[in-house]
């Protein structure tokens, strides 16, 4: 079983505001869920190389060119942003 | 107008021979809607509107004799984390509940290209996290043919708008067994592409190295017309090849098929109305001259643990960008890292937000190596059993579910029954490998799927083979 203290540096990591009955109730389904994975053990993966893409495909590279949308695409993503000032995102100040 | 029986090439011809017009064929499966889905609730959004004029043109180009594209008319619905410009779409989750997709995905763009009509956005699990759809943050999705159990998922109103004639296919994603599995327990056929056959750009990312579109249709056949339209290389997707790269000879024929049986998915831990069913089929296919051969699949047992690394790693990663900043519902606070904090705790769901845990401690320092790295390497193992088991067959069969369809609430508070609930989905995924789900049978009313699994590239046999079992072996009444 993983500690709670542990739970709570994992969620400030994964950056969620949590109750303290949330945390409790991941304390659980979390250890149940490493334990059911756990059975990865069992298999020998000695000089076994890891996958990370299943097809192989090779790397498919393409010229680095600036290109306009040809619409108001740029305005829409702009649009869609919370909180913004004029064309600019607005965030609150890092210190 | 009875819809029950109508295929992309029915309604093209009814459309032809004037037996019916596009309107009126779109106002009777918006009057399915209508009708139904207050109760079902398969849909998000419904473009009613837009649907009826988009018929009015078609209806119109047919008036003056013009040549009709591929899909004129054709209603489709797309699972909602699919953009269609203009559109809301939330993918299920509350933190997309503002978010109107700006662009549309390739494969949208090329429905609309071939004259398909989009009729609505698909309510799904919350980030296509789920296997029942009962984790969308916007009400669950009910099987149509049984109100009590769950119509599975994650495409879960995909699934069920084609199964209750809402629309006459659908698009879904794919990540663990996303569209074969609510496919099977809906009655319709879904199918899953080899990785990178058919384009993500607009798909709304969950797990980068296991996600694929793919289509839910009533039978093989239109399965097929809207895999060969949604295909393809896209500049888009850097991720995304031809089909047929690897793959030169024409489909072998079906008399000359060798189909493997994994001992591993057919035996202990599948249900036995399961195993009647596949037994059934397989009697049914050796007596009509199709060689079946007993294969042994033996790391495929650990692919749904291999799964629940390798995916929340994988979200956690991809669902850092819900961040309250640039789009979707945000949360203020104090300061920027309250922002974060806040927008992520009011808004992810239960089922999101434990994958995302999970996958953050997954990658944490120190536990990258026993994790991580260790799934990918079994990952590597399963994919090796694959390569063999293809030495001696062409397809493998197993069911799409290992169980019986279930009730709603039967697996939402445990989380890890649900989550076997990919058992024999999840493979494919893990090894790249296209597969489809077929209607096998019924048991006490619920419906069983039975699912066909294809080397990389070989959509065209695993097609020709799923034709066949659709006509010869588990003929339906339409």
């Amino acid at each position: 079983m993983i500690g709670l203290k542990q739970v709570k540096h994992i969620a400030e990591l994964a950056r969620i505001n949590f109750s303290d009955k949330e945390l409790e109730g991941f304390q659980k389904d979390l250890s149940a869920i490493l334990e059911y994975i756990d059975k990865l053990k069992e298999v020998d993966v000695d000089g076994v190389a890891p996958t990370s893409h299943s097809v192989n495909l090779k790397n498919i590279t393409r010229l680095d060119e600036t290109k306009s949308s040809g619409d108001d695409l740029a305005d829409r993503l702009i649009e869609a942003a919370p909180r913004k000032k004029g064309r600019f995102v607005k965030v609150k100040p890092i210190f | 107008m009875d819809l029950s029986s109508l295929t992309i090439k029915k309604l093209a011809q009814g459309l032809g021979e004037k037996e019916f017009s596009c309107e009126e064929m779109i106002g009777a499966y918006l009057g399915n809607i209508t009708k139904n889905d207050k109760t079902i609730n398969a849909f998000m959004s419904v473009f009613d509107k837009e649907a009826l004029a988009a018929a009015g043109e078609i209806d119109a180009l047919i008036s003056r004799k013009e040549k009709l594209p591929a899909l004129a008319g054709v209603p489709v619905a797309v699972k909602d984390n699919i953009l269609v410009k203009g559109k809301r779409t939330t993918a299920g989750s509350k933190v997309l509940d503002n978010y109107i997709a700006p662009y549309d995905a390739t494969v949208v763009e090329k429905l609309k290209r071939e004259g398909a009509i989009i009729i609505g956005k698909t309510n799904m699990d919350e980030f296509a996290m789920g296997a029942s759809g009962e984790h969308s943050a916007y009400g669950l999705t009910q099987n149509p043919n049984n109100p009590d159990y769950a119509p599975g998922g994650s495409s879960s109103g995909s699934a069920a708008a084609v199964s209750a004639d809402m629309c006459l296919c659908a698009l879904g994603s794919d990540t663990a067994g996303s569209v074969r599995q609510p496919a099977s327990i809906c009655g319709i056929v879904g199918m899953k592409p080899t990785y990178g056959v058919v384009s993500r750009y607009g798909l709304i990312a969950m797990a980068s190295s296991l996600d694929q579109i793919g289509p839910l249709a009533k039978n093989i056949e239109d399965a097929k017309i809207l895999f060969d339209i949604i295909k393809g290389r896209d500049k888009m997707d850097s991720t995304s090849c031809e089909t047929g790269r690897e793959l030169e000879e024409a489909p072998k024929e079906i008399k000359n098929l060798k189909i493997g049986l994994p001992e591993e998915c057919s035996g202990r831990g599948i249900q036995k109305e399961v195993r009647d069913i596949l037994e059934g089929s397989i009697k049914k296919l050796a007596g009509k001259g199709i060689k079946i051969e007993n294969i042994s699949l033996p790391h495929v047992g650990y692919g749904v643990s291999c799964y629940y690394i390798i995916t929340p790693a994988e979200v956690s990663s991809n669902l850092a960008r819900y961040d309250g900043i640039r789009y979707g519902m945000s949360k203020s606070g104090d300061e920027l890292l309250d922002v974060y904090l806040n927008t992520r705790g009011e808004y992810l769901g239960e089922e999101v937000r434990r994958r995302i845990m999970l996958g953050t401690y997954i990658l944490s320092a120190g536990y990258y190596d026993a994790y991580y790295l260790r799934a990918q390497k079994v990952r590597t193992k399963i994919i090796e059993d694959f390569r063999a088991a293809f030495k001696k067959v062409d397809l493998i069969l197993t069911p799409t579910l290992p169980t019986l369809p279930f009730k709603l609430g039967e697996r939402l508070n445990d989380p890890l029954a649900m989550y076997l609930t990919d058992l024999l989905t999840v493979p494919a995924n893990l090894a790249g490998l296209p597969a489809i789900s077929i209607p096998a049978g019924e048991a006490g009313g619920l419906a069983v799927g039975l699912q066909f699994i294809a080397p990389h590239f070989q959509e065209e046999s695993l097609f020709s083979a799923a034709n066949f079992f659709e006509n010869e072996i588990a003929p339906r009444h339409s």
